[in-house]
């Protein structure tokens, strides 16, 4: 069988594995649309957390840029996963106790405040916007690059796909489809991981091999040192050095990890449980799963690099590989020949280098480079897109509920029966499908911006407010919603200044105390807390009902 | 039955203590170890790691799994102590 018809059999047989979990999973009440009836069991919450939360940024992406940034991709490695221990200590338990439906339903009651429940809507609707877009743009690329489909045709494939299991299912429906997408994902990832470890330094465990001596065809000596005087000797810095400033790691690090604990796709998964315990324990399954990815993904980059230079530079360009040629047609990889010698000149310097990379080569070309076989190559078509599309669907449900609970239900018609509720939620992510898939075929130029943006948004508004009303029993509607107003609008300004007003600015220099917009949203998280807690000492205590209210999602039962 | 603060003295007081310690490991391992003296650690090598960067790369995110599975028995203990669960 070619590799077409490979990635078609296996990306058939996984679609057709969702849509039969949709079936099988329709969601009959509003309880069961918004968080799946409150009855998944805590393993099952936590697979289905993990694909939630890793998306096709962190499957397509992630490996690939750590690969080009060396040591300082940690940041990516250690904010995306560093979060959830906030999020598991600070948020999870305590808003399962509260037991509601959205985010914006915690915001709005515990602040007493529909100004507060707006804001909070709005928040989530514009994260949740700008990160589908994202999604969509993924499915659509891995069916351009592996089926040879049109991209637009990708993305409404992928559409169709979200839409059934998503509109029928609702929560309970995306759910149990992300529990098969995790073991679709995890699969599709570790695979080749193992494969290209065993292939250049021997060692079963990648984790092993990330720290082991290279076999001697691949030119022996530990491999971070091999690649540490490969890159050196083509100009890079080496692998294992930093070359961003410390303040800035710090930051960039912190604003992650914050925007995390914040997202409110993966916060409302932890409404699905039926308890406090049961919240505890899907947070610990959530961060096992997903630490499989992260701890595999550096070694990915390391083990590809090593290979893609020793493949590459200094080669005569007719001497490459096959894979060279596909990718080469997709535009992934480019060669011009600058000085006519017919040779592959590889280099840190943009004047002499000849060879273009785009990093997602790292993860989609990978099995090929390392010349596995042709079913691996169709599996990590499958896992791309099991990664887009579980992602896309928590995002989806949170714009739907934000529309159809916080802003129907809670605000414009109180009085609207549940079917009627059921109906809207509905019809909410229909409309969101169709905006989502609008922005995958037309994407605006500025995607990977925007999702600072997201993070920043996040870490700036709601982390704090979340985290204040629970630990912070003074902290009344005025204090909350000025700090999230006061976070929003700085971490805003600042990523709107350098991106699109000033964008020349945007360098080390340039930044405002050398924090990149990336990181800024540490210092609109922090700002909101001072904001938040001048302006509340210098107002009114919340109501008793309110105060009672913390108090009780303070202790479980 | 809704249990609040006041019906268990103590508890909360209990649960912000453990938060606070695991949360200063978490702060220590990542921000300390990971960022601000990765260089230092950098001199120690095991296999063909130098320390700070496998730290950086691979410890931390090891440390947060085993802090969460330290959260998650703990605070099993400490409800059964004061007779809270809702599992029931």
């Amino acid at each position: 069988m070619s590799v077409q018809e490979m990635t078609y059999l296996f990306v058939g047989i996984t679609f057709l594995l969702y849509i039969t979990i949709a079936i099988k999973s329709r969601a009959s009440s509003t309880s069961d649309f918004y968080i799946a009836g409150a009855h998944v069991p805590p393993l099952a919450n936590g697979l289905a957390t993990a694909a939630d939360w890793m998306s096709a940024a962190s499957f397509i992406s992630m490996a690939g840029i750590i690969s080009f940034m060396g040591r300082d991709g940690s940041v990516y490695l250690m904010g995306w996963t560093g979060g959830y221990v906030l999020l598991a200590m600070l948020i999870a338990p305590y808003l399962r106790d509260f037991g509601k439906f959205t985010v914006p339903d915690f915001i709005g009651e515990r602040y007493y405040s529909q100004t507060a429940r707006i804001v909070a809507l709005l928040c989530a609707v514009f994260i949740s916007f700008t990160y589908v877009a994202g999604q969509m743009r993924g499915v659509g690329v891995v069916f351009s690059r592996f089926l040879e489909v049109d991209i637009n045709i990708g993305v409404l494939i992928g559409m169709t796909i979200v839409f059934f299991y998503a509109v029928l299912g609702g929560m309970k429906g995306i759910t149990y489809t992300q529990v098969a997408q995790y073991c679709v994902l995890i699969f599709a990832f570790m695979v080749p991981a193992i494969f290209i470890s065993l292939l250049m330094t021997g060692n079963v465990i990648p984790h092993i091999g990330f720290g082991a001596e290279l076999n001697p065809e691949y030119g022996g000596g530990y491999l971070l040192d091999r690649l540490d005087g490969l890159n050196q000797e083509l100009g890079f810095a080496a692998y294992t050095e930093s070359i961003r400033s410390k303040l800035d790691v710090f930051f960039i690090t912190a604003a992650l990890m914050f925007g995390t604990a914040g997202l409110p796709h993966v916060i409302i998964r932890f409404f699905t449980v039926p308890s406090v315990r049961a919240a505890r324990k899907s947070a610990l399954y959530a961060i096992f799963f997903i630490a499989i990815l992260y701890t595999t993904a550096p070694t990915i980059s390391a083990f590809a690099r090593a290979n893609l230079i020793n493949t590459v530079s200094n080669v005569e360009y007719s001497a490459m590989p096959e894979w060279f040629k596909t990718w080469e047609a997709t535009n992934l990889i480019s060669f011009e020949d600058k000085n006519n010698d017919g040779i592959i000149q590889y280099l840190a310097d943009p004047q002499d280098n000849e060879l273009t990379v785009d990093r997602d080569i790292i993860v989609l070309a990978n099995p090929e480079i390392a010349q596995l076989p042709n079913w691996v190559v169709a599996l990590v078509a499958a896992g791309g897109l099991a990664a887009a599309l579980s992602t896309a669907a928590g995002l989806l449900l949170v714009i739907s509920s934000a529309i159809s609970h916080d802003l129907l239900k809670s605000n414009l018609m109180p009085n609207i029966s549940e079917k009627k509720e059921l109906l809207s939620a509905r019809i909410a992510i229909f409309f969101a499908v169709c905006i989502a898939g609008y922005f995958g075929i037309n994407p605006p130029g500025f995607v990977a911006e925007v999702v600072a943006f997201a993070f920043g948004l996040a870490s700036s508004s709601f982390f704090p407010a979340i985290v204040l009303g629970i630990f912070y029993k003074r902290m009344n509607k005025e204090g909350a919603i000025s700090g999230m107003l006061v976070g929003i609008i700085f971490t805003a300004s600042y990523i709107i200044y350098y991106t699109f007003i000033n964008p020349a600015a945007d360098n080390a220099d340039g930044w405002w105390l050398g924090i990149s917009p990336e990181g800024v949203g540490t210092l609109g998280t922090l700002l909101n807390f001072v904001t938040a807690f001048v302006v509340c000492h210098f107002t009114a205590a919340p109501p008793q009902e309110v105060q009672a209210m913390v108090e009780d999602i303070r202790v479980p039962g | 039955m809704k249990h609040t603060e006041k019906d268990s003295p103590g508890y909360w007081q209990e649960n912000i203590r453990l938060v606070k310690i695991l949360l200063g490991i978490w702060f220590v391992v990542s921000f300390l170890l990971g960022i601000i003296f990765v260089d230092v650690l950098d001199n120690f090598r095991f296999a063909g790691f130098k320390l700070g960067f496998w730290i950086s790369q691979q410890g931390a995110i090891f440390i947060y799994v085993f802090l969460i599975y330290f959260y998650l028995k703990a605070m099993d203990k400490l409800d059964d102590k004061y007779k809270l669960n809702d599992e029931e």
